[in-house]
């Protein structure tokens, strides 16, 4: 559906998108992830035709951006960063607007209106004006506008940006709703909102792509090492001699002891053995009461933050 | 073709949708209409050379303030973002914008007519300077406008878009005049005479409507037009 090869776009002798090529099947969510200023919004306004590249090219359904953008742009909807509106109109006027433009049969224009203004959750502030609306209601606004004309590809920048929890629940859910049978690339600086909603994501820091996978492809790849937080009763002494001489730790650490006999110690594996096992028999060998074993894997904004700070 | 209107209908409504247009109108009209009558009783002649005189004058503030937000808005809402990136053609943004721009301006000239209804009650005025002026005046106003939308795409500020357009349509208007003629060397004269944008339409204020006149302001505008069509395809680079 997208395929994107050895895409550059400099600003002056910033580069914001440096040589980046990945391909989009059809009917897939995508979750652009990255630091805010690693080139999201350029790569999305490259997509969306509004920017041209310097090198590389871009083919959205068949279509080269450069050459032919009319016709990318009928297949696209696109949501901008900050769902940006013409705040002196009507929300329905807005609506009539767009669906000219989209070539929608004036017959159609009510019906599609009606259609989306549901979907949106719009019905409410149809006769309003676009300036009395809240950040929720433009977005869902601006959401309806880019999916209107029923377009193939919908391409949403920060679509959850400046919401209230409820909302950002509200939105997600929307986006998955329309993905099952649109092709969705979304942009987001937060972690959490991708792997909710996304089936693959892309991590780009400074204009390169420094990941991709399904969201538990990257926390399983990027660091095999494991967390485990374990509780016991015991004497330190004792344990602590155990714990060294048992294989497959790399380190250990006690957290907290209270002066009592709890003692809260984490624990780092060194790779492929599966520690918490172990770790149980040897208390009941000993006798130490466990009162808690937990394991941590890598959460994405480990990775994140390992690769968008730690290659500096 | 479709698109154009779209656009223009989205614009056109968008100077009613906001007080600026009834205000606008108003305060043309009773500036025009004051500057007009100011003078009419004392002159005591049926004709209305005087308002023509001022008429370019005014359209050096009126019109940058009708061109400012055009696309300066759009750019500091973002809204430009979803506009170009709907099905539509560079060309045809610009011209629905225009034309929107253009009807409104002559919605506003044309509620001056008035001025001429009452002259013609009170006595015989010749016609054809009060409708050559009036020609002379959309077709000048066309020129005024297209530099106004023009400067209007070179910032997301509209109060930058203001000054620039009166600054540039300043220009334009002072080389024709003849004090600033007198001053030029001999060769110069005649080419800033031409390109002045007074000079043509006192000459369509007399009456007599020259092809010449016409194709200057409808070169204006489309030169005009084509720059901001650069401005437009600029922005992807």
């Amino acid at each position: 559906m997208i395929r994107v090869s050895n895409l550059t776009k400099r600003y002056g002798n910033n580069v914001a998108v440096d040589g980046i090529s990945f391909g989009i099947r059809k009917g897939e969510i995508v979750g652009f992830l990255g630091p805010n200023g690693a080139g999201k919004t350029t790569t999305m306004r490259i997509l969306t035709s509004f920017l041209a590249p310097d090198e590389g090219t871009v083919v959205v359904a068949g279509f080269d951006v450069f050459k032919e953008p009319l016709e990318i742009r009928k297949r696209i909807g696109y949501l901008p960063e900050n769902a940006p509106l013409y705040l002196d109109m009507g929300v329905l006027d807005y609506l009539n607007f767009i669906a000219e433009i989209r070539d929608i049969p004036a017959g159609e224009r009510w019906m599609r209106i009606k259609k989306i203004a549901d979907l949106c959750g719009l019905n409410n502030v149809l006769k309003r004006d676009i300036y009395e609306l809240s950040k929720g209601y433009r977005q869902r606004l601006c959401l309806a506008q880019a999916l209107i004309h029923n377009p193939d590809i919908l391409i949403l920048d920060e679509p959850t940006a400046g919401l209230d929890p409820n909302q950002i629940i509200e939105i997600r859910e929307l986006i998955k709703e329309i993905g099952r049978e649109k092709t969705v690339i979304l942009s987001s600086h937060i972690l959490s909102e991708v792997s909710a909603t996304c089936g693959r994501v892309l991590i780009i820091n400074e204009g390169k792509i420094v990941a991709s996978g399904t969201p538990e492809e990257l926390s399983n790849t990027a660091t095999r090492k494991e967390k485990i937080y374990i509780n016991l009763k015991g004497q330190k002494e004792s344990i602590e001699t155990k714990l060294q001489s048992m294989s497959g730790i790399a380190s250990f650490r006690i957290i907290e002891e209270n002066g009592g006999e709890l003692l809260k110690y984490v624990i780092e594996s060194d790779g492929d053995t599966n520690l918490s096992e172990a770790l149980f028999h040897m208390a009941v060998d000993n006798k130490w009461v466990l009162t808690e074993l937990r394991k941590e894997r890598a959460s994405l904004e480990d990775i994140f933050l390992q690769l968008t700070i730690g290659e500096r | 073709m479709q698109n154009i209107i779209a656009i223009f209908k989205r614009e056109f409504k968008g100077y009613f949708n906001s007080t600026i247009a009834y205000i606008f109108i108003t305060f043309f009209l009773a500036l025009t209409g004051w500057l007009f009558f100011r003078s009419f009783f004392i002159v005591n002649q049926a004709e209305m050379r005087g308002f023509f005189a001022i008429l370019p004058w005014i359209f050096l503030f009126f019109v940058p303030a009708i061109t400012m937000r055009l696309w300066a808005e759009e750019k500091k809402l973002g809204t430009l973002e979803i506009l170009m990136t709907l099905p539509v053609k560079d060309h045809e943004v610009i011209l629905g914008k225009f034309l929107a721009s253009y009807t409104f301006l002559a919605v506003t000239i044309l509620l001056s007519l008035p001025l001429p209804i009452t002259i013609l009650y009170l006595g015989g005025p010749d016609k054809g300077p009060i409708i050559g002026g009036y020609i002379g005046a959309l077709l000048m106003g066309g020129a005024f406008l297209a530099i106004g939308l023009f400067v209007s795409s070179l910032t997301e500020n509209q109060i930058i878009a203001f000054i620039i357009a009166v600054a540039i349509s300043f220009g334009l208007l002072i080389i024709g005049e003849q004090f600033v003629l007198f001053s030029l060397p001999d060769w110069l004269v005649p080419i800033c005479s031409y390109l002045g944008l007074g000079s043509h339409f006192s000459g369509i204020g007399r009456g007599v409507i020259d092809s010449r006149d016409i194709i200057y302001y409808l070169s204006v505008i489309l030169f005009f037009i084509f720059l901001n069509t650069r401005t437009l395809e600029g922005r992807r680079w």
